[in-house]
């Protein structure tokens, strides 16, 4: 039993022990939890959740094993992996190997065996907060200097960690978990994606929706982009807080109005900061796959998947020529935001899913179709 | 969308008796119905023949009309009380049904009533099989290959086109009636023959099996503006070919990864719409091939069922009442989620914890019976339990079943068992395969084998191989070898105290002495919709084995209210009607109520109910924890049937205080030798009677006794293992299965009152104050169990002074025992005399017949009197004297078990009940015939074939059913005894005199009305073609005189007079 523990300390000194999965190791970050049921893997794989120990509300994960093709990403992302019975016997037709074997094989250090509804409500009510995990250190002073000497995730620029560094082509398109089918009709419009820590589902999105897609590193300047002369400019997800990509909101500037830009969660934080707005952290944020959204056009309801940490400040849009198109139902933040002169728009929540439902891919219409229409009124 | 204004009266169609397939989860949605609807201004008028649901309070609807479901009622209800709108989706498939019948016979045109939720074509779609296919098939989706068939010869067409092995379902019935998987051509042609005979449209689906594929089941919901949300995913244990509410599932589903996953939300979403279900919830279920994850959509029911409460209950997310909302305009962003108040409805539950249900069986009542599972539902209740873990819920729900299992125990594996005899035993699906699943565990075999011979998803076999694994350590050395640790991961694994008690061969007390030594107790965590991601202002809550405990204990004054547990014949619905009045009256006098119940079809387990609820199960271990945290004032024990009442004796040794009547006077009346004590004190008359502990002895008090005799077990309810022996030679038998059912207990051995009337009085009693609630005489005869017999309140038959004495006695008994609250008393009345059959110190089965028939919430001014009020305080000291007649009818499941024989007997076998008022009692026993489903001639044939001794009454009823227009046919011996009295009557063969035979005039649609008596076991085997073919074919069949001239009484009725309707509030304002 003892060779088996595993222990984490948050920020506060509140400790939790528990049993060791995964990799054996230590990790610091910031402790989040996400209340998806199902998507563990995607969720892993999330670049977003860089530099965060993460635990599941729901109790039984492993549940359906891993697959190679449920990656969202390279590699896993996120420092540390927290659940109350990790299932070492999953049961699935496309299962490959157990999610224990899978978090140790891409050194994700895991702790199970906790009460994770009490860590859960802990976050809740304090906030979420620095924590270390660990399964080979057990000092508890040891892990509390380490702890001590993280920074956190305000200020920090960690999108230069995610994003890859080079330029690629993607190809993929959506497949049907169903019938194996892959979506890729005939691309028509061509799309430069920032890499912020992007998901690839994203990019499978963006080819079945016609799209040619090449991807580029966070630092890409706008005249960089400028001279691809792409239909359209997509901006990613990714971890972090956006204040402190200032290099990348300068980028959105230059590239504002020139054609139609779409962006997703960090790329929304990063489109409102270039349009004039301020962002925050949230107490505890917003992770899982059941959030409520109202469109405000529509008045339509859509159950949305969600993972961020910072938000843009509602308030400070106004006056500022922006559209609040979207509104997250639960704590009335801002969800979606659009300037139709300056062809730009862009949601707080995922509209890629993975994991999570699919009520809002319309929105990767909408982007082609302002391609299109840019494309028309430019001839 | 705010809500309709155009809309002002709201007709809600309940669902009727409790029968299988239909059971009170339907009281749960129509309450929850009735009360936001009144909520929100509507005039409500319901209709449910079922006295026994809250939803018949009258005070739950403006207008509650308890008569008979069926469209000529309920079109008179119309017309009395022009409602301009029906929302049929909340009455289960009775409900559905009788709205679409008012459609189809122009009713709701003629009085311009607006259908609500799902307009007729969307039902429409949803539930004609062949319609829905092809709107699945043509949004992209796949269903199992099928046909229809309206006779044999079509069926074999079908056939030739699939293969076996085949799925055969009628149209148009309840809870699969009829369905069947047929493996060979024989099997196959006997499953249509029925199929095709139970179809009330003659229709039968003839599907391609996928029998072994994983099952699942999506509870969504969708409203105007068509905002669509998942509630819940369910996932069932069993594979394809059990039916799902006699499959045991799980919620959230487990083996679905996200991308599966939501391609199965996908398709619901999509078949919603199709569907144009336009708001409320709808239930959609799927096959997935474990091999491929090939996904089958199977059906939808486009209305509340049994799933969707067990998915509120298992969420938090009140389906039935979000579904009212909508109705009546409200789009799902504005209704808020009740839990956390401050965030919508529209969003999708997120649990933190597991639910398993574990559907009940009562397979020991129908012995002719296979209990084998099919698609065709079987199971008469169900538990649910929660869990932080698989193992845990697990555990929990067999402790909750109350079968006197606690895990997956080897006892229950019969000695002996081979390899050969096990694997058949895992080949097939009965209802205990679980328990073969783990004893092949212990045998070596691996989860590959075991998912070869049972198709359960190995995820599920892997957890039962863990449990098996964890207890071969625990139980491998004493009980001082068990560490804190062991005991720790034992508990976290559901374990309970008494298993390990019984495993390690001390009481459990000892176990949990030692755990609590060892700092290891139950913790109590919210269901909160949300995984925890907000605050929860409900107290709902569920134990487990962890570090933090958010029970969060008030200081106020609080009692506890310990429920029934699953439904099972003899202990349903009436129980958890007194429940949720013992929590409304704590309510009503400033007391918080604490309610503890494992049933998920209630009202008492809605969180709306009481103050705080613990979803637990009723076992000794569980309620001390509750205890231990809740610290209450008191604990009621006699509302929630036997459960709670065999708790009684170990919770108040260990300190806890029962309030009400004194577990002493509890005992005394359970206690036979204490019992007839009291009753020679009292110089009150019982039959003679003895006890005894082996057969030995009861022969001996048998042969001082003289024949016939009533032999049962004590302590159980509804009957169970009760016979009437006539001689010596079928003594054995009967003694043999009542010992073991009796325990530890002896078995109780009385003289039978041949042909007595028997009466039931409720009383209410403050220990100075004596109320009589209702005196009911019933049509059957004693020996024929209380729950099965119909009965009038008030009688009909008896003299005013024998009423008088059988009041005296009741009044003297409950001073006598001291009781505070309700008192249950079953006289027989033989050559005026009267004589006490049994007493019980507590709620009794009738307490809500009774209450609706007088007025008066019997069990809620009960409560109250526990809570330490008077009936003076109370303003109840009078007797209610009504001038209309209640009658109580029971309701069977027969048809649901092939083979079953209808006959009646001491041991109780009914589902339901349904009450007929009138102010005349012929119709008002016609009502109760009507609402129970039997279908009473007004003119045609009877056939009547009785025993020697009910002759001479026999003549009686024959004169009056001549009288009535009626030909008669008899067999030889009656059709003597008639024609000697000169009643016109013509000879028919018995079956085993040749052909043709009354089975086959039966066959020819020559007989409409049947009164059969029978004694003796050959004449009873004899006769039970006859029996089987009318039960069948839908014709009356009566198996007393006295039901016979009950009957006659009510044809008599139907020939003079049209039924009318009217309200309880009406009735009770004269």
């Amino acid at each position: 039993m003892s060779n088996n523990k595993a222990i984490l300390l948050l920020e506060d000194g509140t400790l939790f022990t528990g049993r060791s999965f995964g990799a054996k190791g230590t990790a610091v970050g910031e402790v989040v939890f996400n209340t998806s049921m199902t998507g563990y893997q995607e969720i892993t794989t999330d670049p977003s959740y860089f530099e965060q120990i993460l635990t599941m509300t729901y109790p039984m994960i492993g549940n359906y094993g891993t697959s190679s093709d449920d990656w969202e990403s390279r590699k896993l992302f996120c420092s540390g992996f927290i659940v109350k019975e990790n299932c070492p016997f999953p049961s699935n037709w496309r299962n490959e190997k157990t999610f224990s074997d899978y978090l140790k094989e891409n050194n994700v250090v895991g702790l199970e065996g906790i009460d994770t509804r009490r860590l859960v409500r802990h976050i809740r009510t304090q906030g979420a907060m620095r924590g270390i995990i660990s399964s080979s250190e057990l000092d508890i002073n040891k892990l509390r200097k380490k702890l001590d000497a993280y920074p956190g995730l305000v200020g920090r620029d960690i999108v230069q960690h995610v994003t890859l560094g080079k330029s690629y082509t993607w190809t993929k398109g959506v497949v049907d978990v169903l019938t194996g089918q892959e979506c890729k009709p005939k691309p028509v419009y061509r799309v430069i994606a920032y890499d912020f820590g992007i998901k690839q589902n994203i990019l499978r999105l963006l080819i079945s929706h016609g799209c040619k897609v090449e991807v580029v590193p966070a630092d890409t300047t706008a005249a960089q982009i400028l001279k691809k002369k792409p239909d359209g400019v997509f901006l990613s997800n990714g971890p972090g807080d956006p204040a402190a990509v200032t290099y990348a909101i300068d980028a959105i500037r230059g590239l504002l109005g020139k054609m139609p830009i779409f962006g997703i969660c960090l790329g929304h934080q990063l489109l409102g900061l270039a349009l004039g707005g301020t962002t925050y952290k949230l107490k505890f944020g917003h992770r899982g796959a059941n959030h409520p959204v109202k469109n405000l056009e529509t008045g339509k309801i859509e159950i949305t998947s969600q993972n961020h940490g910072f938000c843009v400040d509602i308030n400070s849009l106004k006056d500022k020529n922006v559209e609040l198109t979207h509104m997250n139902l639960n704590d009335n933040t801002l969800e979606g935001l659009r300037c139709k002169k300056l062809k730009a728009f862009s949601v707080q929540y995922h509209p890629e899913a993975s994991p999570g439902p699919h009520d809002s891919q319309y929105l990767f219409k909408q982007f082609t179709d302002w391609m299109g229409k840019a494309r028309k009124a430019k001839k | 969308m705010p809500k309709d204004k155009s809309i002002k009266k709201i007709l809600i169609i309940g669902s009727g008796p409790i029968v299988i397939g239909q059971g009170c989860e339907f009281d749960y949605s129509g309450a929850q119905a009735c009360k936001v609807l009144r909520k929100e201004g509507y005039q409500v008028v319901l209709v449910n023949s079922n006295p026994a649901t809250i939803m018949t309070d009258p005070e739950m609807a403006n207008k509650t009309y308890i008569e008979p479901i069926t469209p000529a009622m309920v079109a008179k209800i119309i017309e009395k009380e022009r409602p301009d709108s029906l929302l049929p989706t909340l009455g289960g498939q009775t409900g559905l049904n009788t709205a679409v019948a008012l459609a189809e016979m122009g009713v709701l045109k003629k009085y311009k009533v607006r259908l609500l939720g799902a307009d007729l074509q969307a039902i429409k779609k949803a539930e004609e099989r062949d319609r829905f296919k092809k709107i699945v098939q043509d949004i992209g989706l796949e269903v199992p290959k099928s046909g229809f068939a309206h006779s044999i010869e079509e069926a074999m067409k079908v056939m030739e086109q699939i293969g076996f092995p085949l799925i055969i379902r009628p149209s148009y019935t309840l809870g699969g009636m009829g369905g069947n998987v047929a493996y060979n051509l024989d099997e196959y042609k006997r499953m249509v023959q029925w199929g095709l005979d139970l179809s009330p449209k003659r229709q039968i689906l003839v599907e391609e099996s996928v029998v072994g594929w994983k099952e699942y089941e999506l509870e969504v919901m969708r409203d105007r503006k068509d905002n669509v949300v998942i509630v819940c995913s369910i996932e069932n244990l069993d594979p394809m070919g059990i039916h799902t509410g006699d499959s045991i599932t799980v919620a959230p589903a487990q083996t679905l990864s996200d991308k599966e996953y939501q391609a199965m939300r996908d398709a619901a979403l999509k078949i919603i719409r199709a569907i144009g279900v336009e708001t409320g919830g709808s239930n959609i279920q799927f096959a997935v091939n474990p091999k491929n994850g090939k996904l089958y959509v199977i059906e939808m029911n486009p209305r509340v069922s049994r799933s969707s409460a067990l998915a509120s209950k298992a969420t938090g997310f009140p389906i039935a009442k979000i579904a009212s909302l909508l109705a009546v305009g409200y789009t799902l962003d504005e209704i808020p989620n009740d839990i956390t108040k401050k965030t919508p409805a529209c969003f999708e539950p997120t649990i933190d914890y597991v639910v398993v249900k574990w559907p009940r069986f009562t397979f020991e009542k129908f012995p002719q019976t296979s209990p084998e599972l099919t698609v065709q539902m079987k199971s008469v209740g169900e538990a649910m339990a929660i869990g932080r873990t698989f193992k845990e819920a697990f555990q929990k729900a067999i402790r909750s079943l109350e079968i006197e299992r606690y895990s997956l125990d080897a006892r229950h594996i019969k000695p002996g068992l081979n390899d050969d005899q096990l694997q058949e035993r895992l080949r097939k699906n009965y209802w205990d395969k679980l328990w073969y699943v783990a004893e092949a565990y212990r045998r070596k075999y691996t989860t590959e084998d075991l998912f070869e011979l049972t198709h359960i998803d190995p995820w599920f076999l892997n957890h039962i191989r863990d449990l098996v694994e964890m207890e071969k350590k625990l139980f491998s050395a004493g009980l001082d070898k068990v560490s804190n640790e062991m005991l720790r991961q034992a508990k976290e694994a559901g374990f309970s105290d008494k298993y390990l008690g019984i495993k390690l061969g001390v009481e459990e007390t000892v176990i949990r002495r030692k755990r609590l030594q060892a700092g290891i107790q139950a913790v109590y965590k919210r269901v909160d919709t949300c995984g925890a991601e907000f605050e929860a202002s409900t107290p709902y809550l569920y134990s487990t084995f962890e570090a933090e405990c958010e029970a969060n204990p008030t200081t106020r004054r609080k009692i506890i209210i310990l429920g029934g547990g699953p439904n099972r014949i003899g202990q349903g619905i009436e129980f958890d009607y007194c429940c949720v009045h013992a929590a409304f009256a704590l309510d009503e006098i400033g007391i918080e109520s604490i309610m503890v119940n494992c049933n998920p079809e209630t009202v008492s387990t809605d969180y709306d109910t009481s103050d705080r609820l613990y979803f637990e199960p009723l076992t000794y271990e569980d309620v001390m924890s509750i205890i231990d945290t809740e610290k209450p004032d008191g604990v009621i024990v006699q509302f929630g049937g036997q459960t709670p009442l065999k708790l009684s004796k170990a919770l108040h040794k260990a300190g806890v205080p029962i309030i009400g009547t004194s577990p002493g006077s509890i005992e005394i009346a359970e206690d036979r030798k204490l019992f007839n004590k009291l009753v020679e004190k009292l110089n009150l008359l019982q039959p003679f009677s003895g006890t005894a502990t082996s057969y030995e002895e009861t022969l001996k008090v048998a042969r001082k006794l003289g024949y016939p005799l009533l032999v049962r077990p004590s302590f159980v309810l509804g009957g169970r293992a009760m016979d009437i022996v006539y001689d010596e030679s079928s003594l054995k038998a009967c003694v043999d299965e009542a010992l073991e059912v009796s325990g530890e207990h002896p078995i109780l051995i009385d003289k039978f009152l041949d042909d007595a009337t028997e009466l039931d009085v409720d009383a209410i009693s403050d220990g100075q104050t004596v109320v009589i609630g209702g005196v009911m005489e019933h049509i059957e005869e004693a020996g024929i169990h209380s729950g099965d017999s119909a009965c009038f309140l008030p009688p009909v038959t008896l003299k005013p002074e024998t009423i008088a004495e059988v009041k005296r006695q009741t009044r003297l008994l409950a001073l006598e025992l001291q009781v505070k609250g309700l008192i249950n008393i079953q006289f027989a009345i033989k050559d005026d005399k009267v004589y006490i059959l049994e007493v019980n110190p507590r709620a009794s089965r009738t307490i809500p017949f009774v209450s609706k028939a007088i007025g008066v919430p019997l069990a809620k001014l009960a409560a109250k009197i526990q809570a330490g009020m008077t009936l003076q305080q109370l303003g109840f000291t009078k007797e209610v004297s009504r001038n209309h007649y209640a009658v109580k009818e029971a309701v069977f499941p027969f048809l649901k078990f092939q083979g079953a024989d209808v006959i009646l007997g001491p041991e109780m076998l009914s589902t339901g009940e349904v009450m007929g008022i009138s102010d005349d009692y012929g119709v008002a026993y016609a009502k109760s015939q009507i609402a129970a489903g039997c279908n009473l001639p007004t003119k045609g044939t009877v056939f009547i074939s009785v025993r020697d001794a009910d002759k001479p009454r026999a003549v009686q009823m024959a004169r009056k059913l001549h009288e009535l227009g009626f030909k008669i046919l008899a067999t030889k011996g009656t059709c003597i005894e008639l024609i000697k009295n000169n009643i016109p009557s013509e000879f028919v063969r018995k079956m085993i005199e040749g052909r043709p035979n009354v089975v086959d005039l039966m066959i020819n649609n020559q007989i409409d009305l049947i009164v059969n008596t029978t004694v003796g076991e050959q004449t009873i085997r004899d006769s039970f073609p006859i029996r089987r073919t009318a039960l069948d074919r839908q014709i009356p069949y009566i198996t007393t005189i006295r039901g016979g001239l009950a009957a006659a009484r009510a044809i008599e009725a139907l020939q003079n007079e049209k039924l009318t309707v009217k309200s309880i509030q009406a009735y009770y304002r004269k």
